[in-house]
């Protein structure tokens, strides 16, 4: 997919934010958006919201308040992939040309501790059978069966991705930490200790679609969306993030980020290894190493692999997650998908300072949770 | 009167050959837990109902050291993947909740333990596996 350029970023850093809201958040997003992208009243024709905690009209309140609202504002949920959803469905009308220019944004104030979700029936919840950690931990245990992953390994995503944090003004936490402190922070469940967990938290994104009307313009290209994908998840996979009470001893049905990941690079035309940066689902440690397989930056059981080789830090062959991931920068779910592109865009226009990908031309995307819902992007330059 | 409940109808038989109530689809042949009305593997209607076997071997297994929001029973607690005959695999409780009492491929069976005690004093109970002729944990020093 061609066609259709980033014309501007913006975001509210995420962490937590006492007395403000969730429309203030947006506000303060979308309008360095639109600044970047020098779109004023009138110069967009549609917006669409991803939100999954941020209620009726969440999109309105935003625009609302910025005096630019009569364009169809849509909020879209789609659990962690909200953004993704959002990005997917403006940049399909703006390749069937049914709008010029797109703002895309995402909000989010989330509760504090694990996420209730609505997804669960009540029994569910009084069984503890809805509990979101109990779920990573399974598949993380999965991960040390299939693929050799050790707490050592889970401890080393979360060494990286803080060290890459440390540097990223809109991240929650830009503190290193060491694998002994993530080793000794308690035990949530095995084998997931706490600093292997993301925060949800707070936080706002934005991005300016626009057709590229370039022509035969020989002005530097701008960052250009490739793909943007969305897929749901097919059934029988028990550990799926669909989250489903039973599944088949089928191994074989791909997820649901396979699906997004295998669609997105069939759009952009590029493959896994035309890849210089990714920034992929780090809900929790092990999250980020199934992304590496699932996406295909690996061979299915060589996560540990690629990460003990040093391949996916900043000064390796790929780095995944310069911005700290949601590990660092903690997880809004309407909000963490496009956070996720808003650093990619950086990154490919060489902004990013002491966490730049020194060249970085072709990056992709990923959040994958509730639903289920993946999403895939890929931006090139 | 106080009784015993069961966390949700449908899911189970209580008593002293406890069954889990699952489906199969004839079109496919694939079997399902909790029952469903339409296969969600081919879309078929009408899948037949069945009792599910009481005896699988463990394939995944974790414990909750934090009560989650909504949750009535103790903590610590096992939770775990058992995959059971019919091609099937099933999230469920676990009755032990030490991960490291465990191993994978162990043999486990069907148990109906309680969970909590409601509002009205009624214990309720729920679905968990448990090892086969487990022998007590040794404590080694």
């Amino acid at each position: 997919m061609s066609g259709v350029v980033i014309a501007g970023v913006g975001m509210h850093p995420f962490g937590r934010f006492e007395g403000v809201s969730t429309t203030d958040m947006g506000v303060h997003a979308v309008r360095a958006a639109l600044r970047e992208a020098a779109v004023s009243k009138g110069g967009f024709q549609a917006a669409f919201c991803g939100t999954a905690y941020g209620g009726v009209a969440t999109g309105h309140k935003v625009l609302s308040r910025l005096g630019l609202t009569g364009m169809p504002i849509v909020d879209v949920e789609a659990g962690c992939a909200s953004g993704g959803a959002a990005l997917m469905l403006a940049a399909g009308a703006i390749r069937a040309g049914q709008y010029d220019t797109v703002l895309v944004f995402g909000v989010e104030k989330m509760p504090k501790g694990i996420i209730r979700s609505s997804f669960f029936e009540p029994w569910q919840e009084e069984a503890g059978l809805a509990a979101t950690p109990s779920f990573f931990a399974l598949r993380a245990q999965r991960l040390t069966v299939t693929s050799g992953v050790t707490k050592e390994h889970l401890a080393q995503v979360v060494v990286k991705n803080r060290r890459h944090g440390a540097s990223n003004a809109d991240a929650m936490f830009q503190k290193e930490v060491s694998a002994e402190e993530v080793l000794a922070s308690r035990v949530v469940c095995e084998p997931l200790h706490l600093f292997m967990l993301c925060s949800p938290n707070e936080g706002a994104a934005a991005v300016v679609l626009t057709r590229d009307g370039r022509g035969a313009d020989p002005a530097p290209a701008p960052v250009t969306l490739a793909g943007a994908v969305l897929r749901s998840h097919l059934p029988g996979s028990v550990l799926s993030e669909s989250t489903p009470l039973s599944g088949l001893t089928d191994d074989d049905v791909p997820s649901p980020t396979t699906l997004a990941a295998t669609a997105a690079f069939e759009e952009a035309a590029l493959g896994p290894q035309d890849l210089d940066v990714v920034e992929c689902q780090d809900t929790d440690a092990a999250r980020e190493l199934m992304s590496y397989e699932e996406i295909g930056l690996c061979d299915p059981g060589g996560s540990a692999e690629l990460l003990a080789s040093g391949a996916t830090s900043l000064g390796g062959r790929l780095p995944v997650n310069p911005s700290g991931g949601l590990l660092s920068k903690g997880e809004p779910l309407g909000a963490s998908a496009l956070g996720q592109v808003v650093e990619l865009v950086r990154q490919l226009r060489g902004e990013c300072g002491p966490r730049q990908v020194e060249g970085a031309r072709v990056a992709l995307s990923h959040t994958v949770g509730r639903g289920a819902n993946a999403g895939v992007v890929i931006l090139t330059r | 009167m106080a009784g015993r409940v069961v966390v949700r109808e449908g899911l189970f038989t209580d008593g002293d050959a406890p069954a889990l109530l699952g489906s199969r689809c004839a079109a496919c042949g694939a079997h399902h837990f909790p029952r469903h009305d339409t296969c969600p593997y081919c879309a078929a209607e009408g899948p037949l109902p069945t009792q599910l076997s009481g005896a699988g071997s463990l394939w995944a297994w974790t414990a909750v050291t934090a009560a989650p929001p909504g949750y009535r029973g103790p903590v610590p607690y096992g939770v775990g993947v058992v995959e059971l005959p019919e091609g099937i695999r099933l999230i469920t409780h676990l009755t032990v909740s030490d991960p490291a009492a465990l191993a994978l491929g162990q043999a486990m069976e069907l148990r109906v333990v309680p969970l909590h005690s409601d509002a009205d004093g009624n214990e309720v109970v729920t679905y968990s596996f448990a090892p086969v002729d487990a022998p007590a944990p040794v404590d080694t020093p």
